[in-house]
């Protein structure tokens, strides 16, 4: 299955985003939340980003969902730390709360990791309040 | 060598925690007022997990760009964390500093800092001064001149880099939600990294 790693600047927005997750797509197993600093504080960290994406890894790749700024830097370095191992993974341009839903629902049922990224990133036209 | 990479490094840490609250000032005006606690943070453990007795400057580059990448936790992490790591690899397994290596690895850097930031010149970033003291610096190499002379050139490039950030409107990170009312502050991001080669051309000068 598909893993996903959710990243914020936040440990709790990516915790609490994780805990959301697992009510909707209880099944997936492979959703690991990356947010804040090892010491708790506000930032992003790029290693422990890595070791996420390794962590959500099954064989089958990984999505990346980020937060602001930083959030989508440190995500791309953290892809490209993994460069020489036998990872696929990919940055989701997407919000991060829509994007991770769709993209776990997607894996749960099987889809593949092209499939997984493109329900993430077609939130980002999706109105809230319709016309 | 590698004890006095590592000792220039421990000067920037200085240097940088020094200037911490200036940087953040610096930053408050425009930004999220985090960028000297920031690097701060992220060159204090750069001095305590880099192994002073490492030969290789390359290693030691390398393990500071790791170091900046998982402490930092602002923008200025993953970017000056891949500017090191950039430029550790001009110094695999090299002990000593030549010139034309310190040119390589400013030139990495900024490749570094642009894939990351997608950033160019002229965006109000650390870019502005980095890229024109890089030139000044190739350029007095050229000529023949010394690594500490032409860094003396590159330092004075890389303040008038700042001067120029203060003209500028930003497009890049949290600045751009300002605008046209980021005319007038200098860029934080810029100034620590003058900040930085001011710092390795005193060590050099010794």
């Amino acid at each position: 299955m598909v893993g996903l790693v959710l990243v914020s600047h936040s440990a709790k927005i990516a915790e609490g985003l994780k805990d959301l997750t697992s009510e909707i797509a209880a099944a997936h197993k492979g959703i690991v939340a990356a947010g804040g600093m090892e010491d708790g504080s506000i930032g992003t960290d790029a290693i422990r980003i890595s070791e996420a994406i390794r962590q959500a890894n099954d064989g089958d790749g990984v999505v990346v969902l980020a937060d602001l700024g930083s959030g989508v830097m440190s995500s791309e370095t953290a892809i490209e730390l993994l460069e020489d191992e036998n990872i696929k993974v990919k940055l989701a341009d997407a919000p991060i709360v829509e994007g991770t839903i769709a993209a776990a629902v997607s894996a749960m049922v099987g889809s593949d990791l092209e499939a997984v990224l493109k329900a993430a990133e077609d939130c980002r036209g999706v109105r809230k309040i319709p016309e | 060598m590698s004890t006095k990479v590592y000792d220039c490094l421990k000067a920037i840490a200085e240097k940088i925690i020094d200037n911490k609250d200036f940087l953040t000032d610096l930053d408050r005006e425009i930004g999220d007022a985090d960028h000297g606690v920031n690097m701060a943070r992220g060159f204090q453990a750069v001095i305590e997990k880099v192994d002073p007795e490492d030969p290789d400057i390359g290693n030691v580059l390398k393990k500071t760009g790791m170091t900046l990448l998982s402490t930092v936790g602002g923008a200025s992490g993953p970017l000056y964390g891949t500017a090191y790591m950039e430029a550790a690899k001009v110094f695999a397994g090299k002990t000593e500093l030549a010139g034309e290596d310190f040119k390589g690895a400013l030139e990495a850097a900024i490749a570094g800092i642009q894939k990351r930031g997608h950033a160019e010149k002229g965006e109000k970033t650390m870019l502005d001064a980095l890229m024109p003291a890089t030139d000044v610096f190739s350029e007095k190499l050229a000529e023949g001149a010394s690594v500490v002379d032409a860094l003396d050139a590159a330092c004075i490039a890389a303040n008038e880099g700042i001067e120029f950030t203060k003209t500028i409107a930003a497009t890049k990170g949290r600045a751009s939600y300002l605008g046209e009312r980021s005319i007038g502050h200098q860029d934080p991001g810029a100034t620590s990294l003058t900040l930085t080669l001011e710092t390795i051309r005193d060590f050099l000068k010794g």
